[in-house]
C-alpha cells in the first residue's frame, strides 16, 4: 500500500451478486481527491452510493448539502466537475456519467471543502435571497454593482468551473435518414423497434443510456417468463441482426425541428461517442451531433418520477423511489440501511418490496392516501413492515445527510423515525418535451394527475409512459402497435406478432404536491434552490402566471429545465391562487432536452476550418519567392514580395511599381471571377445584363462592361471576351465573383428562361497571370514563340485568343489594370505552377519583377480604375463617370431605375481624384470632404475618400473619392477630414486619372 | 431542417437550398411604359402571405436550378414544388396526418 496516497475505500453498500454490473472488472476513480472503486457498468452516482458517499455537492444559492436524487438525466443535485486540465467539464450529472478507470470528479459550489462550506452562511441570509432577488437587486444603486454585488453574487452562484484551455478533442456532425425513428429504448420503444424492424423499414433506435432497456433495467419485471434485462438482450440481438436497423446508444434526441413534407421531421441528437472513456480513441470524436430525418417517429421517452415538496426534502438521503429501485436492481447498491418510503402512488410500493427482496426491511411505508389497495398492504404485512396510510412526512432532518423524519400520522399525531434513506414517489410526469418543441401544448390528465401529449408533431406517435400509460403491458402493446403503424405509413407491411405475457401491476396515484405543515425549507426546484415560500411570495406579489412565476423565482430555469420541479411549482401556485392546474397551463420546454456542449454544435468548424482558405495554383511559387500573403475574399493572395533586406512595405511597393512601369512585372490574377457563357443567345444575354452592348463585340476581342442591379446601382464591373460566336468569357472582381454568378443564374433561369444560354463558373479551372510593363511583349515573344503572334498589329489592345502552347490550351487577353502595355495569360489551373515558373524564366533577362496586390492597387489608383471601394453598392454608373456607357438601344437590368429622380440627381457625389496640397501629407481612406472653412458637421459633409495610395510615379499620396458635384469642381481646394485616423489634410480636386491619362502606354 | 423536393433531384436537405423570394413576379417587358413607382412595386412590393405562399427556391448546392414552391408560411410545410414557367398549382392546404 502506498503510504502517502489516499486510502482506497471499500464498497459497504454493494449487494452481493445483483445488478447489471461486471464484477470482474473493477474500476478505480477519485472523488474530491479520495480514491474509490466501482465496477464496469456503474455510473459515478451508483459507485459513490456503493462506497457510502451521500454528500456530493452544495446547492446553487444556499450552498445546502446535496446528494443524489435520481438515477437519470433529470438529476438536479448531483452536479460534479469531471476530469481535469483541458478536459475539465463543469455541471456533469453524476447519475449519467459512466464510470471509467481513472475518472476524476470534484464537488462544486463549496469552499474550502464539501463538508465545511463557508458559503452555507448564505442560508442565514436566506431572506435576501428569496424570489425576485435579482430583479430587486437591479434596483439598488447602480454604482455598487460592479464592485460589490456582482462579485459577491458570482462567487455565491458558481455552477462549476469551465476549463480555460482549448478543448483537445474533436467533434463531428453526421446525418441520417430513416423511415421510422424510435426515441427511447425502454419496453415501449423496444416493442416499437421490433415491429418496425420486422417490416423491413429503415429504423433508428436512440437511447440516452448506455444500456438498452429503460425501466426494465431498474425493475424486477418478467416478460414471457424471463427477466426484463434478459428480454431486452433477446430483443437487442434480433435488432442487431436486422440489416435496416441502427441502434444508437448514449444518444439523446434533444430537439424536434422542421420537416417539410407530410410527417417528416428533423431531429437533433447528441451521441456521446467517447464520454465514457478517459480520452477518445485515435480518430474518434468525443461527441457526434446527428441530424436525423425521419418520416415517422415513435416517441417512447418514458416518464419522470416527481418529488413531493416537504420540509428538508433536499437532504442527502432523500431519493426518488424509482431511483432507489434502479440502484438496487440495476447496480446492486443499497442507498442506505435504514430506509422508509413516502408515496402517494401504488408504484412507489415497489420500492419497499424490492428493498425487502434485497434484504432491507423498511422502517415504514408512509402513504399519503387514506385508502390503499389491499394487495399492497397485505404484502407489506407479510414483510412485517409498518404502514401509515393517510400520513405525511412533514420534515426531514439531519446536518449533512438525512438522520430522521417527522411523520404526521392519520390521526394527526407526530412521530419521529431514525432513518438514513427516504424513498419518495409523488407520481409520474410523462416526458412530453419532444412533443412540444414544434409548439404543441400538452393536455392535463386527471387520471394520472399530470400533463400528457396534446397536439403532437405530425407523424409522431407517443407510446408507453410518455403517453401516460404506466403499466408494462400497455407500454409493450402501444409500442408494438405504433411501430407497426409507422412501418405501414412508410410503405412497409407490418408483421403481426404475439403479445408478450407480463404480470399486471397497479398504477393508481392521488397527487400530493406539497406538505402544508412543514416547518423547514421545502424545495420545489432543487437546482435553483426555489422553495415553496418563493412560490408563495410570487403569488403574493402577483407573479402568478406560469411564465411570470418562472422568471420571478427562476423555477425551471436551471440546466435541468425543471424536469423534476416545474409541475410541483405550478400545482402549488394553482392551489395558492385557487385555480385548477390545467387552467394555469404549463411552460414551454425548448431544445435541447439536456445540455449540449457548444463544441458539438461547432463540430469540425473550428479555427481555420470555419471557412476554407483558397490557394491559387501559383501559391507554392509565391511562397518560394518570400511573398507576404493577405486574405482577399476566401483567397490568399500575395500582398508583396520583399527583396532581401527590405523591411518597409512602402519601399517594397515603390520598387515593384517602378519595376513594372519601367520594365516588366508579373502578378497572379487567378482569383478574379471567370464565368464561361455559351449558347445561341449568349450575346443577347450579355446585352441584357451589361449596360453596354456585347452583341457587337467581334470575335477575338475584349470589352470592358458594367453591370447594374435592377434598382439602378452598380453591381460589378469587368471585361468579357468573345472567344467564339456563341461563347463569351466574363471576368468579375474577386470579391463579387459568387454574387455575380448568382445574379446571372437568376437572370437566366427566372427572368428569361426562354434564352438559350448556359453559364458555368470556371474561376478555379484557370490560372491567370498579368504580365505588364514596357517589356511585356518582348517577354511574351520569348515565352510563347511561334504559338501566337503578339505583335501590336496582330494582337492589338483588347485582342484575345485561345491557342495551343506546348500542347496545352492557353488563352491570351490584351487587357491592362496597371495602365501599362499588358497581357493576361491563362492556362488550365493544373499548369499554373509551371506557367509562372516559365514566365519568370523567360523574363529573367528583362529583370522581371513579381508584384503583389498592394502594387497593383497603387497602379490602379494612379490610373483611376474603380474597384470594390467604389463599387460599394451606393454608386451609379454616372457617379463613377461611366454614365455614357449606358446603351439607349436596348433594355438591360437597371435601365429604368438608373434614371429615377434620386439617382439622376446632379447633386450626387461623383468620382474625382485628390492630391494633397502639401505633397508630404498622407491621405486616409474614409476621410470626409468639407469645403474649406466649413465647420465639421454632418450637414457640411461633401462626400468621402474611397481609396488612397502612395504614388511611386508622382512621389506623393493620391486618392479617389466621391465628392458632391465632383466633376464640376476640378481644381478646387477642399479639406479631407478623418477624425478617426487623425488626418486633416487640404487637398486639390483633380481628374481621377493621375498617370498617362491618354493611355498611350497600354496602346503601345 | 426541412426536406425540400427539388423537381429535378428529389427530396434533399434544406441546407442545399437557398430561398429566392416570391414567385410569379414577371419582370416588366422592355417596351412597357412604366413609371419608376411601378418599377419600384415590381422590385419591392411583396404579398407577405400568411398561409400558402408561392416562392422561388434554388438548389444551389445541388443541381443549381431555380424552381417554384408552395409553402405554408404558418407551418413551414411544403405543399408542392414545380418548375419555373409552370402555372401555380391549386393551393390545397396540407393534409392532416394523424
Ligand atoms: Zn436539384
Amino acid at each position: 500500500m502506498n503510504a502517502s496516497g489516499p486510502q482506497e475505500s471499500a464498497q459497504p453498500n454493494r449487494l452481493a451478486g445483483a445488478g447489471l454490473i461486471d464484477r470482474i472488472r473493477p474500476l478505480s476513480f477519485q472523488f474530491d481527491g479520495k480514491r474509490y472503486t466501482g465496477f464496469d457498468g456503474d455510473t459515478l452516482a451508483s459507485a459513490l452510493l456503493a462506497a457510502g458517499v451521500r454528500l456530493v455537492g452544495r446547492s446553487f444559492k444556499y450552498h445546502r448539502p446535496r446528494g443524489i436524487l435520481t438515477a437519470g438525466s433529470e438529476e438536479p443535485n448531483a452536479l460534479v466537475e469531471l476530469r481535469s486540465g483541458s478536459r475539465r467539464e463543469a455541471n456533469t450529472r453524476a447519475t449519467v456519467v459512466e464510470l471509467f478507470e481513472g475518472l476524476e470528479a470534484r464537488s462544486q459550489n463549496r469552499w474550502p471543502s464539501l463538508a465545511l462550506d463557508v458559503g452555507a452562511v448564505n442560508s442565514l441570509f436566506a431572506p435576501i435571497f428569496v424570489a425576485g432577488f435579482y430583479y430587486k437587486t437591479f434596483m439598488w444603486p447602480a454604482v455598487l454593482w460592479e464592485k460589490l454585488y456582482e462579485p459577491v453574487i458570482r462567487r455565491a452562484a458558481g455552477l462549476g468551473r469551465a476549463s480555460t484551455e482549448a478543448d483537445p478533442d474533436t467533434y463531428e456532425k453526421a446525418y441520417a435518414f430513416c423511415d421510422v425513428l424510435i426515441i427511447g429504448a425502454g419496453p415501449a420503444g423496444l416493442a416499437a423497434a421490433l415491429s418496425t424492424a420486422r417490416s423491413g423499414a429503415r429504423v433508428i433506435l436512440c437511447d440516452e443510456d448506455f444500456l438498452l432497456g429503460g425501466r426494465l433495467n431498474g425493475e424486477r419485471y418478467e416478460i414471457d417468463g424471463v427477466s426484463g434485462p434478459a428480454w431486452t438482450r433477446q430483443v437487442e440481438a434480433e435488432l442487431r441482426a436486422s440489416p435496416e436497423t441502427r441502434i444508437l446508444r448514449r444518444t439523446t434526441v434533444f430537439g424536434v425541428y422542421d420537416g417539410g413534407m407530410s410527417g417528416t421531421h428533423t431531429f437533433a441528437a447528441l451521441q456521446r461517442v467517447s464520454d465514457h472513456l478517459a480520452i477518445p480513441p485515435a480518430h474518434q470524436p468525443r461527441q457526434r451531433l446527428w441530424r436525423i430525418i425521419a418520416q415517422r417517429t415513435v416517441l417512447a421517452a418514458g416518464a419522470l418520477e416527481r418529488p413531493i415538496v416537504f420540509g428538508g426534502n433536499d437532504r442527502p438521503g432523500v431519493m426518488m423511489a424509482s431511483a432507489v429501485r434502479t440502484y438496487v436492481n440495476r447496480f446492486g447498491v443499497i442507498p442506505g440501511r435504514h430506509a422508509a418510503l413516502f408515496t402517494t402512488s401504488d408504484d412507489g410500493w415497489k420500492t419497499a418490496f424490492d428493498l425487502a427482496a434485497a434484504g432491507v426491511r423498511l422502517a415504514a411505508i408512509i402513504d399519503a392516501r387514506s385508502v390503499v389497495a389491499p394487495v399492497l398492504t397485505e404484502e407489506a404485512k407479510r414483510l412485517d413492515t409498518r404502514v401509515f396510510c393517510g400520513a405525511q412526512v412533514v420534515d426531514a432532518h439531519g446536518s449533512r445527510a438525512l438522520e430522521r423524519i417527522t411523520v404526521r400520522e392519520d390521526a394527526g399525531r407526530l412521530s419521529q423515525l431514525q432513518i438514513d434513506t427516504l424513498a419518495v414517489s409523488g407520481g409520474w410526469n410523462p416526458n412530453v418535451a419532444l412533443c412540444t418543441h414544434l409548439g404543441g401544448r400538452p393536455r392535463w390528465s386527471d387520471a394520472i394527475a399530470a400533463f400528457v401529449p396534446g397536439d403532437v408533431p405530425r407523424g409522431m406517435a407517443v407510446v408507453g409512459a410518455a403517453a401516460g400509460s404506466f403499466s408494462l403491458k400497455d407500454a409493450l402493446r402501444e409500442g408494438a402497435a405504433a411501430g407497426a403503424a409507422a412501418a405501414e405509413a412508410t410503405g412497409f407491411k407490418s408483421v403481426k406478432h404475439r403479445e408478450p405475457r407480463v404480470t399486471d401491476e397497479l398504477t393508481a396515484v392521488v397527487p400530493l404536491w406539497c406538505v402544508s405543515e412543514s416547518k423547514t425549507k421545502a424545495f420545489v426546484d432543487f437546482q435553483h434552490d426555489v422553495t415553496r415560500e418563493d412560490v408563495a411570495l410570487a403569488a403574493r406579489e402577483g407573479f402568478s402566471s406560469v411564465e411570470l412565476l418562472k422568471r420571478y423565482t427562476t423555477l425551471g430555469m436551471a440546466t435541468d429545465q425543471g424536469k423534476t420541479s416545474s409541475l410541483n411549482g405550478h400545482a402549488i401556485m394553482a392551489a395558492l391562487t385557487e385555480r385548477a392546474i390545467p387552467e394555469l397551463g404549463t411552460t414551454t420546454s425548448r431544445p435541447p432536452y439536456t445540455p449540449v456542449a457548444l463544441a458539438a454544435f461547432a463540430g469540425v468548424h473550428r479555427g481555420k476550418h470555419f471557412k476554407p482558405t483558397r490557394l491559387t495554383s501559383g501559391h507554392a511559387w509565391a511562397e518560394g519567392r518570400g511573398a507576404t500573403f493577405m486574405e482577399s475574399g476566401e483567397w490568399l493572395r500575395a500582398q508583396w514580395f520583399a527583396a532581401p533586406g527590405e523591411t518597409d512595405w512602402l519601399t517594397i511597393i515603390t520598387r515593384e511599381v517602378r519595376a513594372v512601369r519601367s520594365g516588366v512585372g508579373v502578378c497572379d490574377v487567378s482569383t478574379l471571377g471567370k464565368i464561361d457563357i455559351q449558347g445561341e443567345d449568349a450575346a443577347a444575354f450579355l446585352d441584357r445584363v451589361y449596360i453596354n452592348l456585347f452583341s457587337t463585340l467581334p470575335i477575338g476581342k475584349v470589352r470592358y462592361g458594367l453591370m447594374l442591379r435592377e434598382d439602378g446601382l452598380v453591381l460589378d464591373d469587368g471585361t468579357s471576351a468573345r472567344l467564339a460566336p456563341q461563347q463569351y468569357l466574363m471576368s468579375t472582381t474577386t470579391a463579387n465573383a459568387a454574387k455575380v454568378m448568382r445574379h446571372l443564374e437568376h437572370a437566366r433561369q427566372v427572368l428569361w428562361p426562354e434564352l438559350d444560354v448556359q453559364i458555368v463558373s470556371v474561376t478555379e479551372q484557370w490560372a491567370q497571370y498579368a504580365i505588364a510593363g514596357p517589356n511585356a511583349r518582348r517577354l511574351l515573344e520569348r515565352l510563347l514563340g511561334d504559338a501566337i503572334d503578339v505583335s501590336n498589329a496582330a494582337f492589338p489592345y483588347l485582342a484575345c485568343a485561345e491557342f495551343s502552347w506546348r500542347g496545352v490550351t492557353a488563352r491570351l487577353f490584351r487587357i491592362s489594370f496597371s495602365g501599362e502595355l499588358a497581357y493576361e495569360l491563362a492556362v488550365p489551373a493544373r499548369y499554373g505552377d509551371a506557367a509562372i515558373r516559365a514566365i519568370m524564366s523567360a523574363g529573367e533577362d528583362f529583370g522581371i519583377t513579381p508584384y503583389g496586390i498592394e502594387a497593383l492597387g497603387a497602379m490602379r489608383i494612379e490610373k483611376g480604375h474603380v474597384t470594390g471601394n467604389e463599387l460599394n453598392g451606393t454608386t451609379t454608373a454616372a457617379d463613377l463617370g461611366l454614365g455614357r456607357m449606358m446603351s439607349k438601344k436596348k433594355d438591360f437590368i437597371g435601365r429604368v431605375l438608373a434614371r429615377r429622380a434620386g439617382l439622376a440627381d446632379a447633386n450626387r457625389a461623383a468620382l474625382v481624384g485628390i492630391k494633397p496640397t502639401d505633397k508630404s501629407a498622407r491621405l486616409y481612406a474614409g476621410a470626409h470632404f468639407l469645403t474649406l472653412g466649413a465647420e465639421v458637421s454632418l450637414q457640411n459633409d461633401q462626400g468621402y475618400v474611397t481609396s488612397v495610395a502612395f504614388s511611386p510615379m508622382l512621389g506623393h499620396w493620391i486618392g479617389l473619392g466621391l465628392l458632391v458635384r465632383g466633376q464640376e469642381r476640378l481644381g478646387e481646394r477642399i479639406r479631407a477630414h478623418s477624425p478617426i485616423r487623425g488626418g486633416d489634410v487640404d487637398v486639390e480636386v483633380v481628374a481621377s486619372v493621375f498617370f498617362d491619362p491618354e493611355g498611350a502606354r497600354l496602346q503601345s | 431542417m426541412l426536406l425540400i423536393e427539388c423537381p429535378f433531384c428529389g427530396a434533399r436537405p434544406e441546407l442545399e437550398f437557398v430561398y429566392g423570394g416570391e414567385a410569379h413576379i414577371a419582370r416588366p417587358a422592355a417596351d412597357a411604359d412604366l413609371t419608376p413607382g411601378q418599377w419600384a412595386a415590381y422590385l419591392y412590393a411583396r404579398s407577405n402571405t400568411r398561409g400558402v405562399h408561392a416562392e422561388r427556391w434554388r438548389h444551389t448546392r445541388g443541381c443549381g436550378r431555380f424552381f417554384n414552391a408552395l409553402r405554408d408560411t404558418t407551418t413551414d410545410q411544403f405543399i408542392a414544388t414545380y418548375e419555373i414557367g409552370q402555372a401555380r398549382p391549386p393551393s390545397v392546404p396540407a393534409q392532416k396526418i394523424p
